[in-house]
């Protein structure tokens, strides 16, 4: 095939029913490097996910035995502080009588806790602001003008079923999943 | 050019074999089994494993760690998680108790499998200064894979006459220098199976053998399959592009 | 506008970039048209396979640093619980580790190329220079990188070679200490060897630029090994080149996952699976197959700073290796002594790197220096001579007039035959 002497090479165009089929067959080649990209990329993004050991970590038990009424404990769980409070039933009662009351997220105190066991509240300690821990698990600290934790670092104050009342902090205290296994113990997770 | 491909190819190859074989065991030669787990489609076959672990537990795990294993990779095996949980259950984990003191509590899925001794010296000053080693990984740290481990447990015999076998050690057909601190773990009968195969030496070093193929590699049917996968697509993309580098150069050539 | 680029980019986006930070012009210009031989073999995609195993070295190497634990007591573990428990962290660490390998592979056969048709002769000599920089680069990353598992092979072969360089009078035992930070090699030396391992390849894409720069500066050679005499002799990169190194890719891949997915630990050893132990050598201690050649010509020497100073030596000698070959003629291809002697030299490596593999005994320390005295024979010796007495065959025209035939190419001005290497 000759080609004009200093002419330098350019790929031909060719029209019609053969530009279909070259591009077909480029269009599947590019197809195909995307499907391999894509799955060259997976495999990377996926090992950031949690690990199986990280995953395997994901429940803890809690023999509430010890915490008598009045008292709370803090566990951990998933990396983060759970409080694990014994109520009064004045705490109870306290929580009820504001269930009708002006909510900045409102949930009434039945949801928060397992029937027959309302005596037991269970949240994750985490203001749900900016993410300190409340003060308020120990008799020492201050609770709060709702008498359940109040957070130190943007004065955010929960009641008695760890709601919202008062400060910046949008919701309540979530209540992680758990579940009674006997009258004293529960798994968390 | 393409010579050049294929010298450099058997170059390679020739490179590659000597440093796998040059291990100890050198000019040892394991019988080649059949094992469910070999080739580009092998699978653990989930029976023989079970009874495995079984035969681990009941004897390897006396004076043996496999520590790298916890007890929820076996549902690897087709164990359920409530059978995990009763199997981890029934194991006594040292652990350090609320009052900083060490303490015994059952295990769970999450906890590593129980070594018998807390350290090697420990392990050494139980087993007269010789150290059992970790099993977790054994059948990928000997060059003959689960090959060598099942002669080594099946290869127990009486010494030849003119050989002189140290103080408390062992005739080997298919160990290093021929002589063991081990004992001749398995014996006929020696187990009980739960499914009530027979347990002859050779059954259970084969079970035992799979299972510790699985614990060594627990990904492998996964990698296999998608292997399989992987391969396939790039021999269709290797003969796309092709085809498109020859539409691209057609008015070259 | 004062100081903008004059962009020919159409896109009005790309162009506003391109005006002021003109990559997509240098894109265009040194991968779109740049003019290239058009009669490369598929031995010229090695260089772009190269660069594609060091993307996938350093982003699977990546990913492992963010589960790796760079210390004696948990780095063996933390290896573990990459294989059992990070998604897919199996599949990182066997492509990282069969990659090394790869690399390996990879590099030889694009040195065995340059070699073969003469692409480190004038004007390529610096360009030559900088790919056995990075070779060496690409050593000392697999050493240390070798390391990292801290199985019984990472401690005994990092013991074995830091301790060579006691070999060297009076500073020789301060050396090793100081590269140990300790009086053996132990976490002070995992440690480091993790942070450098980490650096080097980073290192190692700043020499690769700079050999593609200089590999643009004299343009490539081709498999004829004559310049390039005008624009009938080349293609533009894209598409030609860009799609035929795709094919070499998609090979390059295939042979990488059947390693990877159907005999991971092939190319290793078996005794990288013991955790490292102090007290317990291995029976033999050997590298990495692709150090096999080296080991050989280190144990070759009975003295121990000779058997280290020719180690080093054997790749001195290539990087001034465009001053021992005197042969006016490029490609082996017209060399018809050359071309035999070449592949000789290629048995005398493979032969070194099986005798590497072998313990130091009988017959194997004769075969190991007889290969390693015809090495540099070869190198320091054969080539020298070879070049002024060597009769070449005669060279065609031009490129084009070679691939096209008789039609093509046009007039070239002057004699019938291409001038064998024109001097700069």
């Amino acid at each position: 095939m000759a080609e004009s002497a200093a002419a330098p090479h350019v790929a031909p165009q060719t029209g019609g029913a053969e530009v279909t089929k070259r591009d077909f067959l480029k269009l599947v080649a590019a197809s195909g490097a995307a499907v391999g990209a894509g799955s060259i990329v997976w495999p990377m993004v996926d090992s950031m996910n949690p690990a199986a050991d990280v995953l395997a970590l994901s429940s803890t038990t809690v023999d509430l035995a010890p915490v008598t009424a009045g008292q709370a404990i803090t566990v951990m769980w998933r990396g983060k502080p759970v409080f694990v409070r014994h109520r009064t039933a004045e705490e109870i009662a306290k929580a009820r009588a504001d269930d009708k009351g002006r909510l900045p997220d409102p949930a009434t105190d039945a949801t928060r806790v397992k029937t027959g066991k309302d005596q037991w509240l269970i949240v994750v300690g985490v203001c749900t602001h900016l993410g300190c821990i409340p003060l308020g698990n120990r008799s020492t600290e201050v609770r709060g003008e709702y008498g359940g934790w109040f957070c130190p670092c943007h004065g955010s104050h929960y009641d008695t079923s760890g709601r919202i009342r008062l400060g910046p902090a949008p919701t309540n205290l979530p209540v992680p999943p758990y579940a009674f296994e006997g009258d004293t113990n529960i798994k968390i997770g | 050019m393409n010579l050049l491909r294929i010298a450099a190819a058997a170059a390679v190859l020739a490179l590659a074999t000597p440093s796998v074989a040059v291990a100890a065991e050198a000019d040892m030669k394991f019988p080649a089994q059949s094992w469910s787990f070999n080739g580009p489609f092998g699978t653990f076959d989930r029976a023989s494993a079970q009874r495995g672990f079984q035969v681990y537990q009941e004897v390897c795990a006396v004076c043996h760690a496999v520590k790298q294993a916890r007890y929820r990779n076996l549902d690897g095996l087709g164990l359920t998680a409530k059978e995990i949980e009763a199997l981890a259950a029934a194991v006594t984990i040292g652990d350090i108790g609320d009052d900083g003191q060490p303490m015994e509590r059952p295990g769970q899925p999450s906890d590593r499998f129980r070594s018998p001794f807390p350290n090697e010296r420990a392990a050494r000053a139980a087993n007269n200064g010789a150290y059992p080693p970790d099993l977790s990984v054994m059948v990928k740290a000997r060059a003959g894979g689960a090959d060598q481990l099942y002669a080594l447990l099946i290869g127990y015999d009486q010494a030849p006459a003119d050989m002189k076998i140290g103080d408390g050690m062992n005739y080997n057909k298919y160990y290093a220098g021929h002589q063991i601190a081990m004992v001749a773990p398995l014996n006929d009968g020696q187990v009980d199976y739960a499914d009530g195969t027979r347990a002859s030496v050779e059954q259970m070093a084969r079970d035992v053998t799979t299972f510790f193929a699985y614990i060594a590699e627990p990904e492998m049917e996964v990698r296999k399959r998608l292997g399989v996968k992987v391969v396939l697509f790039l021999i269709f993309m290797t003969g796309i592009t092709y085809a498109v580098k020859r539409r691209v150069w057609a008015d070259v050539h | 506008m004062a100081g903008l680029h004059k962009s020919d980019i159409p896109n009005p986006v790309l162009n506003w970039i391109d005006s002021r930070l003109p990559i997509f012009t240098m894109l265009q210009k040194e991968y779109g048209v740049f003019p290239t031989p058009r009669n490369f073999n598929y031995l010229w995609n090695f260089g772009a396979l190269n660069m594609v195993n060091l993307v996938i070295m350093i982003a699977t190497g990546i990913f492992l640093a963010m589960n790796y634990t760079p210390h004696a007591t948990m780095a063996f573990d933390s290896v573990e619980r990459i294989m059992r428990d990070v998604n897919y962290g199996w599949l990182l660490r066997y492509v990282h580790a069969n990659g090394a390998s790869m690399f390996f592979i990879v590099v030889y056969i694009h040195i065995l190329r340059s070699l073969y048709y003469g692409s480190y002769k004038n004007p390529r000599e610096l360009l030559w220079i900088l790919g056995v920089v990075i070779f060496l680069l690409m050593m000392a990353t697999a050493f240390m990188g070798y390391v990292l598992p801290w199985g019984q092979m990472s401690f005994w072969g990092a013991t074995v070679i830091t301790n060579l360089f006691s070999a060297f009078p009076i500073v020789g035992e301060s050396i090793v200490t100081w590269l140990w930070g300790g009086y053996s090699v132990d976490n002070a030396t995992l440690n480091r060897f993790f942070s450098l391992h980490y650096l080097l390849p980073f290192v190692l894409v700043g020499v690769v630029f700079l050999h593609i720069a200089a590999l643009h500066i004299t343009g490539s050679n081709n498999p004829l090994g004559i310049d390039v005499k005008g624009p009938q002799d080349t293609l533009p990169f894209h598409p030609y080149y860009t799609m035929k190194d795709s094919v070499g890719i998609c090979v390059y891949l295939l042979v990488f996952a059947v390693l990877v997915f159907f005999a991971p630990n092939f190319l290793g050893h078996a005794d990288n699976y013991i955790p490292a132990n102090p007290l317990v050598t291995p029976a033999h201690i050997v590298p990495e197959w692709y150090f096999l050649p080296f080991y050989a010509i280190l144990r070759s020497v009975p003295d121990k700073l000779g058997g280290v100073l020719l180690m080093f030596g054997a790749i001195a000698v290539l990087a001034v290796l465009p001053w021992l070959d005197t042969s006016p003629v490029r490609s082996a291809r017209f060399r018809p002594v050359y071309r035999i002697l070449f592949w000789v030299l290629v048995v005398a490596g493979v032969v070194l790197g099986i005798a590497g593999g072998k313990p130091a005994e009988g017959v194997w320390v004769w075969i190991s220096r007889v290969a390693t005295a015809y090495y540099f024979l070869h190198f320091l010796v054969i080539l020298p001579i070879l070049g002024k007495f060597e009769r070449p065959l005669p060279l065609p025209e031009s490129i084009s007039r070679a691939v096209l035939g008789a039609g093509g190419g046009g007039p070239i001005p002057g004699g019938a035959a291409a001038k064998p290497m024109e001097k700069a």
